[in-house]
């Protein structure tokens, strides 16, 4: 990756253009809701925009540049073919408020994948409305605050969240207007049943899991949670950033769960484009289901578009290769785990699913996660997801996907095993990683501080 | 089954790895489920296509789509998409890459989002903004909560009745969870004055539902003097033209950036944006993106103020969001680049001669009366029809044209846009007199 410096608007010069528009005589009134003065933007030439852009992308890393063992993201592969179907102008070309006779085949794509969503998990019913997976946590969260006051059962405000959930799941009940109550882990990193029993009451309106949970580990006692909190009157909420494990293996439903989102984003292979789009769609128990139409969370029928990547991706794997899509994503982390744990602190040693934390270098020599995640980027991998979960100090949390190859997760296992030793000969190289990429350790606090968020 | 491409362990691989774990099979691995859980059925998918099968697959159901020539609007634009915008965001070095938590290796990712944030300021006139929305009507419901956020203890907001429906809905839905009061109204201005408890923030759209530019001559004012926030959800396309948020005296503007370029496609991905003044940047719901240097001086690019987000406040955040529309967002980053001052005046001029044409050759045919009196439109007008607008309708798609959508009051709405020249809006005249 080579540095380049340039913002589009220094490229900018008075009379230099990128478009190209049919000609026009026509001018625009002047009056009070007309803009005095155009608005400054770049004036560059279409060469200009496509080199531009391409020396941007080169200071770029992805999917299709390298290794992600990126924990609760689920980097896997994004099939190309994907990418050409959501392109179909036959799709593209689509306004959504067209009559339902004219997008036929648009509505089957819906229909097909609330089918095939339904098979996989267990769930009877998906709703296509939210963006993203916090988005379907929200959405979720909606749809559980609607079953619990159908009943008329309006005392039901408690939301019950464990201490190792991901970020996403206490702000999404804030946003819900929901109270968050935090059950605490046990030492082997599971939920704590008998604490959870204690917070059971007629004000509990459910509880939000992800099993597997953050540590990779799954929750065993599912079964007795879910009768603990049905048992209350209370509803389960499955957070899908955790679901590729089971893919083909286990179905949420049938563990007892009511509400549950997906993320195509990690779970269906659709790119993450760099922080989106995504798509977060929701499916729901019997129970649920009449709820399902009534929180209007987006503006028409969700990111569509993923939506036909996602299912293209479906119909690749069909009832045949699903059933090891999770259990290839288990076998990779449980081999990047046993081969490294000898250098690297391994606080829960147990087997995991698709993820698991490390909790820093064992022999550390004063070496952070941060610097052995900085030096990764040297070494052309992308960092792990590091300090989360929040239960250990120098959490790296490694999720390496189905996706990748056993030659992939033996250089990433070699590099892992050289910082290590790096950590012991030079720690304040490690200290000052990375070395080899476009810029350095940058300089946040002045960020934060003194804000600059626009170029002037 | 064979081996299948997404997939590159081999057998010896899976022998190998399973050996280094000390488990004899896969199933081993999930030897802590309960077996009742284990999934032994077999599942209810079609069988696995291979990759000219699912394209036939998909080639089938576009075919069960028609194509129609878009003279609606009503918060999705046919605009056009230069040919430059998807050769650049189909690059897998933005397409497959993650959220730019790695800044040393993100800077490509980083840098675009900075110059959305300013664009985006730039069209607003505002201060600052965030790194995308999930979509408008999204974007409108968080400045709703920001609202309620920056004004403590007040719960109620006015929503202009004159916004589209599906941001209404979706400020309503995104309300009725947070305890939020929303008093939908048909005249804000007086709505305001005449005082309504609580008062937290005001909503109004740019251009209306109705196509109408709106005029907020000293409601800015009037909104700041009972204590609360005003909100302008815009038509970022539009925005080069007609009289920016922040020349109303808006805090916050919102909108969907749609317009600029992304196309239609069945209603997403689009992408959310939201701007506001320096007093509220600490509000920001979602990412942002700031400038700064690494250890040697060089000019670089981070996330920043993330004391704001779920990853690090949980439920003390600003909002739920995380993931949002970053690759859109470069989507419209690349447009404005490409049309620059001046090709969105064209544009706008073009939108503006095509729709008034339209509009008054419409009003000639005798088969409508004018929707408005007074009030100046851009690209998308209503008419009150004087003819069977079912017929109307099935007679437009029939010829291959989406248009004449109908509101709820019973009005017809059109847009035109760039895309389409004089032939076909005469073509739309002629269906219309046939009725």
């Amino acid at each position: 990756m080579k540095y380049y410096d340039k913002l589009i608007f220094e490229l900018s010069k008075p009379g230099r253009t990128g478009y190209s528009l049919p000609e026009t005589e026509q001018q625009l009134p002047k009056g009070i809701v007309w803009r005095e003065t155009a608005p400054a933007l770049p004036e560059v030439s279409e060469v200009d925009v496509v080199r531009h852009y391409t020396n941007l992308s080169q200071m770029n890393f992805g999917v299709d540049t390298g290794f992600y063992p990126l924990g609760s993201c689920t980097m896997k592969y994004n099939p190309k073919v994907n990418e050409e179907i959501a392109a179909m102008p036959a799709f593209t070309g689509l306004h959504p408020l067209q009559p339902a006779s004219t997008v036929k085949g648009a509505l089957e794509v819906l229909a097909g994948m609330d089918k095939a969503l339904a098979a996989i998990t267990g769930m009877k019913h998906f709703t296509f409305l939210p963006c993203a997976g916090a988005h379907g946590e929200l959405t979720g969260l909606m749809l559980m605050r609607e079953y619990h006051m159908s009943r008329g059962d309006l005392a039901r405000t408690k939301v019950i969240v464990p201490d190792s959930a991901h970020g996403t799941n206490p702000a999404s009940a804030a946003v819900c207007g929901l109270d968050i109550v935090v059950v605490k882990s046990k030492a082997d990193g599971l939920v704590d049943v008998e604490a959870l029993k204690a917070l059971l009451g007629p004000d509990v309106a459910g509880i939000m899991l992800t099993n597997p949970n953050t540590l990779g580990l799954f929750e065993r006692d599912i079964k007795e949670i879910a009768e603990l909190v049905h048992g209350c009157g209370g509803l389960l909420y499955y957070d899908g950033a955790n679901m590729n494990p089971l893919l083909g293996v286990v179905r949420p439903g049938d563990m007892g769960f009511d509400i549950m989102h997906l993320n195509l984003h990690k779970t269906f292979s659709t790119p993450h484009g760099g922080g989106g789009p995504g798509s977060g769609p929701v499916g729901v128990s019997d129970k649920v289901v009449p709820f399902l139409h009534i929180p209007h969370v987006s503006g028409f029928h969700g990111n569509f578009g993923v939506i036909l990547r996602a299912y293209a991706y479906i119909l690749m794997l069909g009832r045949e290769h699903i059933k090891l899509a999770g259990k290839l994503a288990t076998l990779g982390a449980n081999y990047i785990k046993e081969s490294l744990k000898d250098c690297y602190k391994l606080p829960i040693p147990t087997v995991c699913k698709h993820e698991f934390v490390f909790d820093g270098l064992l022999e550390d020599n004063g070496v952070s996660t941060l610097d052995v995640a900085k030096r990764l980027l040297d070494y052309g991998f992308h960092a792990p997801t590091i300090y989360f979960p929040l239960l250990f100090h120098q959490a790296i949390m490694i999720e390496p996907t189905e996706t990748e190859s056993l030659e992939t997760l033996d250089a990433f296992i070699a590099v892992m095993r050289k910082i290590a030793e790096e950590a012991k000969s030079d720690p304040e190289m490690l200290h000052a990683a990375p070395h080899n990429t476009p810029i350095g350790r940058p300089d946040e606090t002045t960020a934060a501080r003194q804000p600059v968020l626009k170029y002037d | 089954m064979g081996a299948f491409s997404y997939f590159p362990q081999t057998g010896e691989d899976i022998r190998t790895m399973l050996e280094r774990i000390g488990v004899a099979s896969l199933e081993d691995l999930y030897a802590d489920v309960p077996a009742d859980f284990i999934y032994k059925g077999e599942y209810d998918l079609p069988s696995a296509l291979s990759e000219q099968q699912v394209r036939d697959f998909f080639e089938g159901l576009a075919a069960k789509n028609t194509r129609l020539k878009v003279f609606v609007g009503q918060g999705a634009y046919d605009h056009y998409t230069p040919a430059v915008i998807p050769y650049i965001t189909s690059r897998s070095e933005f397409l497959t890459a993650y959220t730019p938590y790695q800044c040393e290796i993100s800077q490509g990712t980083l840098r675009y989002i900075f110059e959305w944030q300013t664009m985006i300021c730039r069209l607003t006139g505002l201060d600052c903004a965030n790194a995308s929305m999930y979509d408008g009507p999204t974007a409108a419901a968080e400045a709703v909560r920001m609202c309620v956020a920056s004004t403590k203890k007040r719960k109620s907001v006015i929503v202009s009745a004159r916004l589209l429906p599906h941001v209404i809905d979706t400020i309503q839905t995104y309300a009725k969870y947070a305890g939020i009061n929303v008093v939908v109204s048909d005249n804000v201005a007086e709505d305001v004055a005449e005082g309504v408890l609580d008062l937290a923030g005001v909503i109004v759209p740019s251009i209306n539902r109705f196509g109408i530019i709106e005029s907020h001559l000293g409601l800015a004012d009037l909104v700041h003097r009972m204590g609360a926030l005003l909100v302008e959800y815009c038509d970022p396309s539009a925005l080069a033209v007609v009289k920016s948020p922040a020349e109303w005296g808006a805090d916050i503007a919102v909108g969907d950036g749609q317009s600029l370029g992304i196309p239609l496609c069945f209603g997403g991905p689009y992408v959310g944006f939201m701007a506001c003044t320096s007093a509220l940047m600490r509000k920001l719901p979602g990412r942002i993106v700031g400038q700064t240097t690494d250890a040697s001086g060089k000019r670089c690019y981070v996330l920043t103020l993330q004391a704001r987000e779920q990853h690090i406040r949980r439920e003390k955040a600003t909002s739920n969001i995380c993931s949002n529309e970053s690759l859109m967002a470069l989507w419209c980053t690349v447009y404005l680049s490409l049309m620059g001052p001046e090709g969105m005046r064209k544009l706008n001029a073009l939108c503006y001669e095509g729709s008034h044409y339209l509009h008054d050759a419409l009003l000639a045919t005798g088969k409508f009366k004018r929707f408005f009196a007074d009030g100046e439109f851009l690209k998308e007008f209503c008419l009150t029809p004087l003819c069977d607008v079912a017929k109307l309708q099935q007679a437009l798609l029939d010829a291959g044209y989406f248009a004449a959508l109908q509101t709820e009051e019973g009005f017809v709405t059109f847009c035109v846009t760039e895309k389409y020249g004089r032939a076909d809006l005469d073509r739309i005249v002629e269906i219309v007199k046939s009725i």
